[in-house]
């Protein structure tokens, strides 16, 4: 094992980076809400990384929550459930908020079963025993993951079973649950951290035991000491850790946070998994211990519907393929300031312009800015004053690496070493210049690897 | 009052039967940003810092200092307006960056220089300086630099080291030599509380050492300037400073007669931070600071002129490209691998 892996504590904190105003304070006290079933929602068929799923059920097909409507064999893939009770109706293509047009299946909803009230139970309350989990294997644990089309909560959409199996080539010592939540505005896993934190400890034993991890360790940042006291209550007894770092922006990055919780450097290009750990967001942890437990699949998710630009803000249980609008509508509405409506948190969220876009599983939250939050300075020019240098948490040259998007000189781009930019922001953020950094940045990105 | 609550009710009546529809835009993240910096607060904060220099020039240099700072100022403005103009450019005096030319200029140049070299020198800085490269942000070399440099050559006998003495001079310290031209010429040391303070002849803004303190400080802590170029440079002249010292022990001037006196403060805090014209990391930071303060002991020592500042900083901004080649940062994780095929 190479230095890097040796067990050094972390620093808790990584270098550079940012501290926005979080505004977290709009949504973070409102306890998670399950909305009301739409008459219709709209699952796309790509949620994942990977390969999009072929649909196995056909128009006019009767389905009910949890049936399974689409699949696919590819290893790298999760396959895609019916999120309401209803009919199955012709297929269509849905456009998601990272401009791709993906085929979508639309179920409209007949008689439902489940009321809110048993919704919200089944996804966060009841009895998440820690006991005697080693009745399962991690073979059963990797399929029943699988089986349940968990992917990656936190945005990527990295399919789960993938991550948590065991790889004799790159053996796993250390299971990493990403409680930080760094985007400014979102709550979703803040909340789920205080309403549910048994599923959250109980997913992050199994994913050790699919694994082969010997240690877990929950990171969640210093600005959520309610969800620390919550998840050190519940981990109780097992072997969890529950490991605090200082509140900075984006150390919910899987890089970040495993640098500062254990003190190891992912290689530029390379994964978690090169320094021996497996990274999953609270969400992620929950819904496996729903899948392996409940043998439930990933229906709903939480979102945080938030910004100054929403009237209520509010933590919502949604079924996946509901519509930005209607859960906006379930909210109040926008306020007649809103001009952006972001897909996530506002740092590396995309704007949507069609409010019929369904949410999908990697949709953490909805923002809705508002004229005075957002910059409205024209762009000039750069004084090369390296504010963008400071905060790279990658430690680029951002100026540069946008200065060679401009004139194409990928050559230049690529002495810069610009395909270690992890497109966080920062540099965006803190430009005085207001030059659209991020954008010429992901351009050259696009360019260099070709 | 009553038509006032009948149209608001009105409006809320409206915005309830109809969905508001607000206009939303489609923009690329991330849609925070922060509300502390802008390039105009920068270049503010330059003039801000600069404010304790100017008042000791006032004080020392009176009617010289305010003529030659408005002199300054007003050409450098005027210089940019008409190049702008005949660019087809925007109006860009809003910026600062103009203003700031002419003042660090002004406060370059000694007090006694009759109007038309203030005027000639700031539309070098700003014309040659500045807008021949691209204007701001595209400059090489930092601009007041490059005008005094002009006028230096230009008018050798307004800028040289004997015209900075002024017999008339109101101020006693005016009236003989600079500490450095005195040092050089006739091996006189200048006591130390004088250099700290001001009391001494020199260009308007390098006299005092504690106002290019008490400014530069501000500078640093606002992040304005780049604290790695000043500790790099009072490094170097301290280091160096400190071996000439050690080799010839009876030497007039210690390493703090260097850091406090001539222009090495000034040039320290203020020219040698102009960003444009340094580098982006703080690595090459510290190495174009250290090459600054090495050049300026270098020409103290061996060349014909008693001070060094202007010409290192130029010459070490010729250098700032190669610096910033040498000093490309490893990311964290190592280098981008080859790819595989």
């Amino acid at each position: 094992m190479s230095t890097a892996m040796q067990d050094r504590p972390g620093a808790k904190t990584f270098s550079r980076g940012i501290h926005p105003a979080e505004n977290k304070e709009l949504a973070e006290h409102q306890a998670i809400e399950v909305v009301p079933t739409p008459a219709e929602v709209l699952i796309p068929l790509l949620q994942h990384v990977g390969p999009p799923c072929n649909a196995s059920v056909k128009a006019k097909d009767e389905v009910t929550v949890g049936s399974k409507i689409a699949a696919s064999e590819a290893f790298i893939s999760a396959p895609i459930h019916a999120t309401i009770d209803g009919v199955v109706g012709r297929a269509t293509v849905a456009t998601l908020p990272n401009g791709r047009h993906v085929e979508a299946i639309p179920i409209k909803a007949g008689a439902q079963k489940n009321t809110p009230e048993e919704i919200k139970r089944d996804f966060l309350g009841g009895e998440w025993s820690t006991a005697n989990l080693e009745r399962f294997t991690s073979e059963q644990i990797v399929a029943a993951v699988r089986e349940a089309g968990i992917v990656g909560q936190g945005g990527a959409g990295f399919p789960t079973s993938v991550k948590i199996a065991m790889n004799p080539k790159k053996p796993v010592d250390t299971v990493l649950v990403n409680g930080c939540e760094c985007e400014p505005y979102l709550t979703a896993d803040h909340r789920l951290m205080l309403e549910s934190p048994a599923s959250i400890i109980t997913g992050a034993l199994l994913c050790a035991r699919a694994s082969g991890a010997d240690r877990i360790l929950i990171a969640i940042e210093d600005n959520k000491p309610d969800a620390v006291a919550a998840m050190e209550k519940a981990a109780t007894g097992t072997p969890i850790k529950i490991v605090v770092l200082k509140t900075k922006y984006p150390m919910g990055g899987e890089k970040q946070t495993i640098l500062s919780s254990t003190g190891r450097i992912v290689p530029t290009g390379g994964l978690p998994l090169d320094v021996g750990v497996v990274v999953v967001n609270v969400a992620t942890a929950s819904a496996i211990a729903r899948a392996v437990l409940r043998n439930k699949p990933l229906t709903h998710r939480i979102i945080t519907v938030t910004g100054a630009g929403i009237r209520n803000p509010k933590n919502l249980l949604a079924p996946i393929g509901i519509s930005y609008g209607e859960l906006i509508e379930f909210c109040g509405g926008l306020t007649p300031e809103a001009r952006r409506v972001v897909a996530g948190g506002p740092m590396m969220g995309f704007t949507i312009g069609n409010l019929a876009t369904p949410v999908t599983k990697g949709t953490s939250g909805i923002t809705v800015m508002t004229e005075d939050d957002l910059s409205s300075c024209a762009e000039t020019a750069c004084v090369r004053c390296g504010r963008c240098v400071d905060v790279c948490p990658v430690n680029l040259v951002p100026t540069k690496l946008a200065l060679a998007s401009r004139h194409q000189d990928w050559e230049l781009a690529k002495r810069y070493h610009i395909l270690a930019c992890i497109e966080c922001g920062c540099c965006g953020y803190s430009c005085p210049a207001n030059i659209p950094l991020v954008q010429l940045i992901r351009m050259g990105k696009a360019k260099a690897r070709e | 009052m009553e038509n006032k609550m009948s149209e608001e009710q009105q409006k809320t009546a409206a915005q309830e039967t109809a969905m508001p529809a607000p206009s939303l835009e489609v923009a690329p993240g991330p849609h925070l940003h922060t509300t502390a910096l802008s390039t105009r607060r920068m270049m503010a904060d330059v003039l801000i810092a600069l404010v304790p220099l100017i008042v000791v020039a006032l004080a020392v240099f009176r009617m010289g200092a305010v003529r030659q700072l408005v002199v300054c100022t007003v050409a450098a403005l005027v210089a940019e307006y008409l190049f702008n103009t005949m660019r087809k450019k925007p109006f860009s005096l809003g910026d600062g960056s103009a203003a700031i030319t002419g003042v660090i200029l002004a406060l370059s140049l000694p007090g006694t220089a009759p109007w038309y070299v203030g005027a000639i020198g700031s539309f070098a800085a700003i014309g040659l300086g500045k807008v021949v490269f691209g204007g701001l942000g595209q400059n090489i070399f930092n601009p007041a630099m490059v005008g005094r440099a002009f006028v230096m050559i230009a008018f050798p006998a307004a800028v040289g080291a004997s015209a900075y003495v002024d017999a008339s001079a109101v101020v006693e310290a005016v009236t003989r030599a600079t500490p450095l031209t005195a040092l050089k010429q006739e091996g006189l040391p200048t006591t130390l509380m004088d250099l700290f303070l001001g009391n001494t002849n020199g260009s308007l803004g390098e006299t005092s050492a504690l106002a290019c303190l008490i400014g530069g400080l501000y500078l640093c802590l606002r992040r304005t300037a780049s604290w790695e170029i000043p500790a790099g440079v009072i490094t170097a002249v301290g280091v160096i400073a400190g071996l000439m010292n050690l080799t010839d022990l009876q030497a007039h001037w210690t390493v703090l007669h260097h850091i406090l006196g001539g222009a090495l403060l000034f040039g320290a805090f203020f020219i040698a931070t102009d960003p444009v014209s340094s580098p982006l990391t703080p690595k090459g930071k510290w190495i174009f600071g250290a090459g600054v303060g090495a050049l300026v002991m270098l020409l103290r020592k061996l060349s014909g002129y008693p001070e060094g500042v202007m010409f290192a900083v130029l010459i070490m901004n010729a250098l700032v490209p190669l610096i910033n080649r040498w000093t490309i940062p490893v990311p964290v994780g190592g280098p981008v691998p080859a790819p595989k095929s």
